[in-house]
């Protein structure tokens, strides 16, 4: 409960200052909140695009956690969705005589092991190389999107459209028919994705907190040589976890490709992947709740657009700043947790 | 053909292409040697180049001279590494976490101020010609270089730098204050680092315009752990790595039957090789993302 009121004074802090901010900048900012609240909860439509956001915000947030515990920072997660995305529309396109049945499984399992793939590489590097994940990750990010637009408009590009996109996947493959989300929120993209990552952030919260194997991926990240002393293998455990996030941000693509566009459109993400490190380091980690700050990011994504059109000054990318302040403030508001109350000895995040 | 592309390797433009491709990288390199070294992880090179770059543009427009623009980037830079030190060394946060949020900041201020002075979403409108720089930022960037590495292993200030980043205890022991010590290498960190952005606006291009800087930041990071965390060896690194990027340039004038988009991921490649330590094995400094304990 203490933890939770010292988030929320994060939280708000965040909230004033970035109010402060739209002040300073022209605009009322009660007017600003209200087209945000307005733009997430107007209508079903409305909630359904920000649970789509939220959906990926949620699959984005746990890889990013994910390695945080082993204690590597996974600012690749952008990467790895991209590719996901890419390889499970490539599959679906090129092989359209699969069974229905297990055609959405194949394509999902084919996209999570290239996000897999993909994260891996970093963890291998940093395991064996000594390579710092940060760097590499973001430079795999700049590398998969080289890759993924080579392969999207090159090889399996959607002749009848001018849009930089792929084929469309059969229609049957899709979640659509058999997917009570989206039967719920009419129109909108929200769909299947919803349930399984919920189902996922309570996998991640068993593995992570109740399983000798999560234990081992967290002592790897604490203290490398306890964990060693211990008879674990930390470097492997960064692999592990580096794969496991990679598959997490690759989830993605069943939200995208399975869920909702059906094919895979150049630039389809709002940087879910950035996002969803302030997502993790919102819920600090913690995958339940990843649910609540995702949901916040996602209100925040699906606003962003309303406040461009709406208000004078504020644009997209203003939402880059809320989250730039969030993360300050929030990971301020436990610089007061450890130096000012000192109740607790300093944990990294 | 294979003749034609060696060729063009040794012509002087291809030579000045690399020194003018490796101007912002070898400004943000010394800057994050400077951080870095100081024992304060600066994932934010790329947050405080776009800053410099920005307010270089919007400087130079705003007083029709190129240096005053340079001034006003590197100042630029000097702020928000400030406001890297207020989350870093005052609150103490972690500094991996401080350097991404700074980042995230960068991109969304820019669209933001640039939407208020020039009502434009992101970019600033293009310098005209006489408020462009010719090849000054390459020279000034050889001086930083030269200066850092005098500063570097001739000076006080230079062993300061280094123990700050090694043994912080040891500044402490001597009487300093490692506050003093890292506040002050963090500030010339960010007007060095602000310069690499302004290179950028007011050098390679002629306006400011979103994520211009294009992973340089990360790069320039590449760059130290190539060089080892030394000055000259770190310059080497970068002039490497925009030579990977002129050549890659090159080759997509050239019709080499592999596709663009593989050959514009070259550099980016490149630096992965590179840090997977196939060139030799480099050590960080001890220190580095390490507050001093309070006693």
């Amino acid at each position: 409960m203490k933890h939770f009121f010292r988030l929320s004074a994060g939280l708000f802090i965040g909230l004033f200052l970035s109010s402060v901010l739209a002040y300073v900048a022209g605009e009322n900012p009660l007017h600003v909140l209200s087209v945000l609240f307005r733009s997430a909860f107007g209508s079903p439509y409305d909630l359904g695009l920000a649970l789509f956001y939220t959906t990926s915000l949620i699959f984005t947030g746990l890889s990013v956690s994910m390695a945080f515990h082993a204690g590597l920072f996974n600012i690749g997660a952008e990467g790895q969705l991209t590719v996901a995305a890419l390889a499970a529309a490539w599959f679906g396109v090129s092989f359209p005589q699969m069974p229905v049945t297990v055609a959405p499984f194949l394509i999902g399992a084919v996209g999570i092991s290239a996000g897999a793939f993909w994260g891996w590489i970093a963890g291998w590097l940093k395991a064996k190389r000594g390579s710092h994940e940060v760097i590499v990750t973001m430079m795999l990010n700049f590398v998969a999107a080289a890759a993924t637009s080579y392969v999207a408009l090159e090889l399996i590009k959607n002749p009848d459209s001018q849009n930089p996109e792929t084929k469309a996947l059969p229609a049957e493959f899709l979640f659509k028919g058999h997917d009570a989300v989206q039967d719920f929120f009419k129109d909108s993209p929200a769909n299947l994705s919803l349930l399984i990552a919920l189902a996922l952030s309570g996998l991640c919260f068993v593995f992570i907190y109740k399983t000798v194997w999560g234990y081992q991926l967290r002592a790897s990240g604490q203290n490398e040589k306890a964990a060693e002393i211990a008879g674990i293998n930390p470097q492997k455990w960064k692999m592990i976890a580096m794969a496991l996030a990679g598959g997490l941000a690759g989830c993605v693509c069943l939200n995208e490709i399975l869920g909702s566009a059906g094919r895979f459109k150049i630039g389809f993400s709002p940087d879910y992947g950035f996002v969803g490190i302030a997502v993790a380091l919102l819920a600090r980690n913690h995958p339940l709740g990843i649910l609540a700050s995702a949901f916040l990011f996602g209100i925040l994504q699906k606003g962003a657009s309303d406040l461009d059109m709406e208000t004078q000054f504020i644009t997209r990318d203003f939402t880059r700043v809320i989250q730039a302040i969030l993360i300050f403030s929030v990971a301020g508001s436990y610089y007061f947790e450890t130096h000012l109350f000192k109740r607790r000895k300093k944990k990294l995040p | 053909m294979i003749t034609e592309v060696l060729l063009s390797l040794f012509s002087v433009s291809f030579l000045m292409s690399v020194l003018r491709g490796a101007t912002p990288l070898i400004f943000a390199s010394m800057g994050g040697l400077l951080s870095e070294r100081s024992g304060l992880i600066q994932i934010a090179l790329e947050g405080l180049m776009l800053m410099g770059a920005l307010f270089a543009a919007i400087g130079a427009l705003y007083f029709g001279s190129p240096w005053a623009g340079l001034l006003c980037g590197a100042m630029a830079g000097l702020l928000a590494a400030s406001l890297f030190g207020f989350f870093a060394l005052v609150l103490r946060l972690d500094q991996i976490i401080v350097g991404t949020g700074l980042n995230l900041l960068a991109v969304g201020i820019a669209p933001f101020v640039t939407k208020i002075l020039y009502n434009s979403t992101g970019s600033t409108p293009s310098l005209p010609q006489e408020i462009h720089f010719g090849f000054a930022p390459i020279v000034i960037s050889l001086l930083v270089v030269a200066l850092v590495t005098y500063l570097f292993s001739q000076t006080k200030a230079g062993l300061l730098l280094r123990f700050s980043g090694e043994a912080p205890e040891a500044v402490e022991a001597a009487g300093y204050s490692l506050n003093k010590v890292r506040w002050s290498f963090l500030m010339s960190a960010g007007f060095v680092t602000g310069m690499g952005g302004a290179s950028l606006s007011l050098f390679l291009a002629s306006s400011y315009s979103p994520n211009m800087t294009a992973g340089r930041g990360f790069m320039a990071l590449a760059t130290l752990i190539f060089g080892k965390w030394r000055p000259l060896p770190t310059l080497s690194a970068c002039l490497f790595f925009a030579l990977v990027d002129s050549l890659q340039i090159q080759l997509q004038g050239l019709n080499t039957g592999l596709p663009i988009q593989l050959i514009q991921a070259l550099p980016y490649v490149v630096t992965i090789i590179a840090l997977a330590g196939f060139f030799g094995h480099s050590q960080a400094p001890k220190a580095l993302g390490q507050h001093l304990r309070i006693p």
